[in-house]
């Protein structure tokens, strides 16, 4: 895997946008997009409050190759409303993964190139339908042995709108591989700081944000599987790394992660910041994860046993 | 929201043979082009619904001289815009017409 850190001098991942990046990892022409915009399958509900549409409702699905490899890819646009999932673009995904699961020669391998703020607030009740079925054609999917891989590390990170849970759909996958600008959770930053108030969480407190909910962090934790560097390149050949360790889905798998997450809570639970829990793994320098390069950062990520396990 | 209409004859059809292609995004000083090579002869349409009301004066020069500097003919070209600004909207038409021309 180290060779996905020979510096890259290819498309930066954050500042690309979704059709960018899905026409730079895939193999040049291989792509076939499903429901393209030119269908013009918009949000129904946008013109109500006089907003903007967007002709893929922010997402592209269909398929192509990796290195030669079938996939299906699903990827968000983080700028288009913060990447949210409305009805129409939660109902593509879902449409996507359902594809997977009844098929048994489409692809067998998933990617998510999340981008996603969470639920559309225009679009509340069925954004939040949305989430949950996605959640649900993920987890069947890897019921019918599909292999579901992750990608995070655009603008809008990975969140949950309204407290709830695309945090989460990242969670339910098979592998997540996570750059430092990436973020996941499940409240974003502003909704904990609404909610709980600025001294429990300071959203404009940017180091605390990505100390909190950023890539390193995530990496650390083992709530991401692969460190990536900010390239198209490098999730691409990370994610190639990641296909031949892919861990059951099982109860055996349920268990141990059930086990891992008590074992982190009785080791951790008293810290009030993560270099504590860095300090607490016996990580050497534990306040200058921040700036270490994405090449040292990954050396040490990938010593840790929390970092590393077959539970998920 | 205000939506434009403006329909003029390029000087000549629009290189290339592909049927669609987008780009740009919807997005805050941004703006996404869907082409789509639906017309006849050196027809060219272009639809426009943007979140700036009042400036349509601006909108139909900015794609007046698009039509005249790349001649888009036979191309039907849908705009949503997130408030771009013309220098903008001119670079992704550009970059639209372009990319009707490669088999990408």
């Amino acid at each position: 895997m180290n060779n996905a850190f020979t510096k890259y001098r290819t498309w930066s991942w954050y500042e690309a946008t979704a059709r960018e990046r899905v026409a730079n990892l895939l193999d040049r022409g291989s792509f076939t997009e499903f429901i393209g915009p030119e269908k013009r399958e918009i949000s129904p509900h946008l013109a109500l409050f006089d907003l903007p549409e967007a002709f893929d409702d922010g997402i592209i699905v269909g398929r192509g190759t990796v290195r030669g490899r079938d996939v299906l890819l699903a990827a968000q646009e983080g700028r288009f409303m913060g990447g949210t999932f409305g009805e129409v673009h939660g109902a593509k995904l879902v449409g996507l993964l359902r594809y997977a699961r009844d098929y048994q020669d489409a692809p067998r391998v998933v990617v998510l190139l999340l981008d996603t703020g969470g639920v559309r607030l225009q679009e509340a009740n069925v954004g939040e339908l949305a989430v949950s079925e996605v959640i649900r054609a993920v987890l069947e999917a890897r019921m019918a042995g599909v292999t579901v891989i992750a990608m995070v590390g655009g603008r809008a990170g990975c969140f949950g709108g309204g407290g709830i849970v695309v945090g989460i759909v990242a969670g339910c996958c098979s592998r997540i591989v996570i750059s430092e600008q990436g973020r996941t959770s499940v409240s974003g930053p502003e909704v904990i700081e609404t909610n709980m108030g600025v001294e429990e969480f300071d959203s404009r407190d940017r180091p605390l944000v990505w100390r909190t909910t950023g890539g390193k962090t995530r990496r650390l934790l083992g709530g991401a599987d692969a460190y990536a560097e900010d390239s198209i390149d490098s999730f691409r050949d990370v994610a190639i790394s990641l296909l031949d360790r892919i861990p059951a889905f099982d109860l055996d798998t349920m268990e141990k992660e059930h086990a891992r997450l008590t074992q982190r809570l009785e080791k951790f639970g008293q810290c009030h910041d993560t270099p504590e829990i860095w300090k607490a793994m016996g990580i050497a320098e534990p306040d200058r994860i921040a700036d270490l390069s994405d090449e040292d950062f990954n050396q040490i990520a990938q010593a840790q046993k929390e970092a590393n396990h077959d539970a998920r | 929201m205000e939506i434009l209409e403006i329909h003029q004859k390029a000087a000549r059809r629009a290189p290339g043979d592909k049927s669609h292609g987008i780009t740009g995004v919807v997005a805050s000083g941004d703006l996404e082009v869907l082409l789509e090579r639906l017309l006849d002869g050196t027809e060219c349409e272009v639809n426009v619904k943007t979140s700036v009301e009042g400036f349509g004066d601006v909108w139909r020069a900015v794609v007046n001289d698009f039509i005249e500097r790349h001649s888009p003919g036979g191309l039907r070209i849908s705009i949503n815009d997130g408030g771009a600004r013309p220098e903008t909207v001119s670079l992704r038409l550009a970059q639209g017409v372009r990319l009707m021309e490669a088999d990408r």
